[in-house]
């Protein structure tokens, strides 16, 4: 047994004894610091193991345990890919814990969320790990189950259970999809180690099952529309920092999922299913982004702003396999890089907006935008980590969001060389679909910020807040800083990815970071490249040059007065612009056709007493087409076969011998 | 065949596709038939073009009748119709500009798709002029589809007529005597739509054809 | 290396200081259009001169994001603007942004003057942003997928490679590219805040997008705010001229006859394009604000249409 694999297996097993401990001793005041503390210290010993693995040896080492089924045995192995996830998992994991070292502090029901917290953490690195379909159902499951315990913890509030039960229902759908595909994979010798399903090529009929299987299982739990309906109910329900795990980590564990079957195991992909991988993609991506939009919910908002970006790192995936498909593997490096590069980035922003979104809750106790405003008086490093977060997520130079859609938008710009008419004609519409996600997404979050932190104090609640406690700030500060060094030094990041693009796409990118001046050259130099680092020096100094001017040559005089506002007096904060009215243009630019969103108003006649009212209303379509339909006819169903409970046990005999007799008709007539 | 010769004739073709696309989203009528004009404009020069390129002196003649009786009689006859009607300020689209104009890029990629694949071995011009007419024929269409009004009806037959005689002249094979006829029949068409116009205004009062619907019973 | 550096500071410097002539000169030409005498050539200087003397009034509530946006915005701007070929083209530090990073660059600008709107928390602040970035929101996408055409046409992003590709002969008149180009002009009015889309000269409420959002500016910030606002019109002029108008443009190190050749012809072009808009605005009329949305649409609409052309027929 390799030394490597065995240190990250004995992680696992070391966060389920932080869960046994803290099952036992979760009532005691000094439980909460004690599992973080552990977490985080074992978190750390993982991340440092497998980035060591990722920067030093590329090489690939497994190791089989004698648990689970007794024939099989549990497999894990580490290669590139699962190092790579591996680093994305506990680097999330690390400073989750190191936030819960100080918002734990502030939960009422300690002994709902800490047991779990560890296990949940267990369940994700397993995954990651797991090398056989059993071990990798049964982490998965187990990831899936703790992290609905942690949905459920505050399960007192009706809505949060409904949000439970919704989960549950799509895990287990989504599992069985799982299922469904591994047994596929696995074909009639049922080989259920990876190694063996790599060698065994299926045909192109069972090959397409297993891609749709898999954008059905993988897809549900990264949030694919239209599967996506639990997401923006389940992840906000958990406790802040379990919802920055959920969407920023989980969701990539799901990612992680789908590649390691269709890229590693499924073997050549056929080009359609490019295709439909890129269109699944596009979708999601503008339809995340547009339903963020609508929200007033702040947590909520950043659930619905994770679909977009899975859309954006499927659709870079879709372009993926279809360069692969068609033979073009320095293309599909660059596509495939750049989706890995965004689930970095995303991991990044998304769990230090959930951090900003936690604080604001510890802080003021609200969730809802509408009664927030002005907390970047009350709040001041909360709101400045939130903003970098806020540009980075909006892909904006030079933060790391923006380093990532560059890298995505070069790939686009490789595929006119694709031979398909169908590829030839989506990709530029997918183009244009994630420029739009793009700049939706910068609307999406001037909004979150500028509602949320900006204007005046819309409740009593943000007049009495006040700045979080260290450990939070010291957790959302390193993303912070993260986010920025990604975006300016995103050559280190490309050449660490080199190791996994390379044994599954057959090509890597070109070294970046003997680039001069640290830029990235995708393809090459007159064709385009990108310079973070200076971009962000000329921003600074041109910035700074400006002002020096400005303070050396012009007057410095300054006087604080009521504001202007173009003379109307504008005494109450109500009157701001809130969530809603913010997104109102946007609303009925694209909610006709996103949301079948109707406007009514019902103005009193003159002199009238009663106040005029605007009605809004709006569908979710998604919802309404996939699964009320399926809903409707299982309610059909159950209703047509309850009196099947009622009936004597003479005739539950007939029924169970008639069964029999079926069975034995279906196994006799078989060909 | 040289670059430039090319390079013109397949920006006069692609220049009616993208009138086309305006003629979509125009809402107002006057300006509709403006664009509408400058369609026949460009479908003359398109013509003359390909009179030059090819060395066929009846293209000529085409281009005349497009010039003559597409850009100038045709739309000052629907302007003094408008007027006499005094429907100048209607504005009118029955489906949102939005989705129109998403409609009209499906149709241009599908005609584009089509006709690239179904001709790979005729020259590229031809298989290029082809795929524009195609589109503007499709285009035309929807716009007679996505109108209400009857003028604007016209209007979206006219420049589907125009689409044809583009697919025409760049096959290099229908004869004079079949496009004059084309031609005489769209006069006729248009001269008959006119009455026709004049007709349903006296009975209903309006030119939206929606009221012939109410007429039949057929609105819910 | 030194004459490269002295090309590309001159170039820095040339735009911050033409650009609030370029201004001067179009409102020069829109008056003298409707018969009026009109304001000086230099009054918009004289205007931002008089603005850095001038004192802040902040508002009460304003905070440190207030007062720190005008000097990013300014800085993103002219960053973006620098990186445009003017006169010449293979500036020196042309390779650490492409067409891409100029797009988003003004994206970041006009993120941040969306938030500093909403600072002050007044209902026109908040009209202003909320306009703003239901503008943006179509008019960026429109302008990538510009961008999409042009490198698919160049083979590149890198706006140095397009600008001299355009100026060779091989590129042939191509009808994505006018369909690119009407794209961009639409792209270019609406970003800044040009008539039809918005009025730079209106302070009636419930017409005005951009000035609202600088509504509560003043004093030195409001000076940077309009110089970056000159900036940008600057910058889009020169964008288009290089790319669609790329004569005359200086390949780099080519000795200064060739350059005299570049600031000539560039001086030309952006006298022709100033009174180009000069014309157009005063031709038309502003729309309502809900016609906007069918406006940028189209401008999307055709810059796909560009790009899926050129995705098609690259394969003739």
């Amino acid at each position: 047994m390799n030394s490597t694999v065995a240190l990250l297996l004995c992680g696992p097993a070391a966060f389920l004894a932080t869960t046994i401990m803290a099952a036992g001793a979760s009532r005691l005041a000094a439980a909460t610091r004690l599992v973080y503390g552990a977490t985080l210290v074992i978190s750390a010993v993982l991340l440092a193991t497998a980035a060591g693995h990722l920067a030093g040896n590329p090489g690939e080492a497994s190791a089989t345990l004698p648990l689970g089924l007794p024939w099989t045995g549990a497999r894990f192995r580490l290669d590139g890919l699962s190092a790579f996830f591996l680093v994305v998992v506990n680097l999330g994991g690390t400073i989750t814990s190191l936030y819960g070292l100080g918002y734990g502090r502030h939960e009422s029901l300690p002994h709902r969320v800490l047991p779990f917290y560890p296990a949940f953490l267990a369940g994700m690195n397993l995954v990651v790990l797991a090398n056989d379909a059993f071990s990798f159902l049964l982490s998965w499951e187990f990831m899936s189950l703790a992290s609905w315990a942690l949905v459920m913890a505050h399960h007192r509030d009706e809505a949060n259970r409904r949000a439970g039960y919704i989960y549950l229902v799509m895990a287990s759908f989504g599992t069985m999809a799982l299922l469904l595909a591994f047994g596929l994979l696995a074909g009639p010798a049922g080989t259920y180690a990876f190694d063996a399903m790599r060698t065994a090529h299926p045909g192109p009929f069972a090959a397409g099952a297993v891609l749709v299987l898999m954008l059905l299982g993988a897809g549900s739990k990264a949030g694919l529309v239209p599967l996506h309906a639990w997401l923006p109910l389940a992840h906000p329900a958990a406790p802040s920092h379990v919802s920055a795990l959920m969407s920023g980590i989980m969701t990539k564990v799901a990612i992680y999922g789908f590649v390691r079957v269709v890229f590693d195991l499924l073997g050549e992909p056929a080009w359609w299913s490019g295709v439909a991988v890129l269109l699944i993609g596009g979708v999601t991506a503008v339809l995340g982004i547009l339903h963020a939009l609508m929200e007033k919910d702040l947590k909520r908002l950043l659930a619905y702003s994770t679909i977009e970006n899975i859309g954006v790192i499927f659709a870079s995936l879709g372009l993926a396999l279809a360069f692969k498909a068609n033979g073009m593997p320095s293309a599909a490096a660059l596509a495939f890089t750049a989706a890995l590069f965004h689930v970095l980035n995303h991991s990044f922003f998304k769990s230090l907006l959930f951090f900003g979104a936690g604080a604001v809750l510890t802080a003021t106790g609200e969730r809802d935008m509408e009664k927030l405003g002005g907390l970047i008086h009350r709040l001041p490093v909360t709101s400045f980590v939130f903003l970098i977060g806020c540009v980075s997520i909006s892909a904006l130079p030079p933060f790391n969001g923006f380093a990532s859609e560059w890298l995505v938008f070069q790939a686009i710009l490789r595929s006119p060389e694709l031979p398909q008419w169908g590829l030839k004609v989506i990709v530029p519409a997918v183009g244009g679909m994630l420029a739009l996600s793009a700049a939706l997404a910068a609307a999406c979050f001037v909004k979150a910020f500028g509602i949320t932190f900006l204007g005046r104090a819309r409740s009593a609640a943000v007049e009495r807040a006040h700045e979080v406690d260290r450990w939070s700030l010291a957790a959302m500060a390193v993303l912070a800083a993260f986010c920025l060094l990604a975006g300016i030094l995103p050559g280190f990041v490309i050449d660490s990815l080199s190791t996994v693009t390379l044994p599954l796409v057959g090509e890597r990118m070109p070294v970046q970071m003997a680039q001069p001046w640290l830029s990235i050259v995708p393809i090459a130099e007159s064709r385009s490249s990108y310079n973070g680092l200076l971009v962000f020096v000329f921003i600074t100094i041109s910035a700074s040059l400006a002002a020096f001017f400005i303070h050396r040559f012009a007057s410095h005089a300054l006087r604080r007065d009521i504001a202007w506002g173009c003379g109307f007096p504008d005494a109450v904060p109500a009157g701001q612009y809130t969530a809603v009215s913010f997104a109102q243009p946007i609303r009925r630019v694209f909610g006709g056709f996103a949301f079948r969103s109707r406007e009514t108003v019902d103005m009193p006649a003159p002199g009238a007493l009663e106040p005029a009212r605007l009605k809004v209303e709006m569908h979710d379509v998604a919802w309404e087409i996939f699964y009320q339909p399926i809903t409707g006819a299982i309610d059909f169903a159950t209703e047509r076969l309850n009196h099947l409970q009622f009936l004597t046990i003479r005739r539950y005999l007939t029924l169970v011998f008639l069964y029999l007799v079926i069975l034995l008709l279906v196994l006799a007539l078989w060909p | 065949m040289n670059g430039l010769t090319f390079d013109i004739a397949h920006l006069l073709a692609g220049s009616l596709v993208l009138i086309s696309f305006m003629m979509l989203y125009q809402d107002r009528l006057f300006a509709l038939i403006n664009v509408f004009a400058l369609h026949a404009v460009v479908l003359a020069l398109s013509v003359a073009w390909q009179a030059y390129i090819q060395d066929a002196h009846h293209l000529y003649i085409t281009a005349a009748i497009a010039l003559v009786f597409k850009a100038i009689v045709i739309p000052v006859g629907l302007h003094r119709i408008i007027q006499r009607l005094g429907i100048h300020r209607d504005i009118e689209t029955a489906v949102g500009i939005g989705p129109t104009m998403l409609a009209g890029i499906g149709l241009v990629t599908l005609s584009m798709v089509l006709m690239l694949r179904v001709t790979p071995e005729a020259d590229p011009l031809a298989r290029e002029d082809l795929a524009f007419a195609l589109s503007i024929i499709l285009l035309g269409l929807l716009v007679m589809v996505t109108r209400r009004n009857a003028v604007s009806q016209v209007v979206g037959f006219m420049s589907l007529e125009n689409g044809l005689v583009l697919a025409a002249t760049g096959a290099k094979g229908m004869p004079l005597v079949v496009e004059i006829s084309v031609a005489f029949s769209i006069l006729i068409a248009f001269i008959v739509i006119g009455v026709f116009l004049f007709r349903i205004r006296e009975r209903f009062d309006s030119v939206d054809i929606g009221a012939l619907d109410d007429y039949r019973g057929e609105r819910r | 290396m030194i004459s490269q550096l002295a090309v590309q500071g001159a170039q820095m410097l040339a735009v911050l200081l033409l650009a609030p002539l370029l201004i001067g000169f179009v409102r020069k030409v829109k008056a003298r259009l409707v018969r009026r005498q009109g304001p000086s050539l230099i009054q918009p200087y004289r205007d931002l001169v008089r603005l850095m003397r001038k004192e802040v009034v902040l508002a009460d509530n304003a905070s440190w994001l207030f007062r720190v946006t005008p000097y990013l915005i300014f800085a993103a701007t002219w960053v973006a603007a620098a990186l445009v070929p003017t006169f010449a083209t293979g500036l020196e530090f042309s390779w650490t942004a492409d067409l891409i990073v100029i797009v988003a660059l003004l994206g970041s600008a006009r993120f941040f003057q969306a938030l500093a709107g909403m600072d002050v928390g007044t209902s026109f602040g908040g009209l202003g942003a909320s306009r703003e970035v239901m503008i943006a929101s179509l008019a960026e996408p429109a302008m990538l997928l510009t961008v999409f055409s042009l490198a698919l046409l160049a083979g590149a992003t890198q706006l140095s490679t397009v600008a001299a590709f355009m100026g060779s002969p091989q590129v042939g008149l191509r009808v994505s590219l006018g369909m690119s180009l009407i794209a961009l002009v639409m792209v270019a009015i609406a970003e800044n805040a040009r008539i039809p889309v918005d009025n730079p000269a209106t302070h009636l409420e419930l017409t005005m997008v951009h000035e609202a959002m600088i509504l509560e500016y003043s004093g030195r910030h409001l000076a940077m705010i309009e110089l970056a606002t000159f900036l940008k019109l600057l910058l889009y002029m020169s964008l288009i001229s290089c790319v669609f108008l790329p004569w005359g443009l200086d390949s780099g190190g080519t000795g200064p006859k060739s350059l005299a050749i570049g600031v000539a012809t560039y001086l030309c072009k952006l006298t022709v394009l100033a009174i180009l808009l000069a014309v157009f605005e005063t031709a038309v009329a502003k729309m309502r604000v809900f016609r906007v949305p069918d406006f940028l649409g189209a401008a999307l609409m055709l810059a796909l249409l560009g790009t899926l052309l050129l995705f098609v027929s690259r394969s003739l």
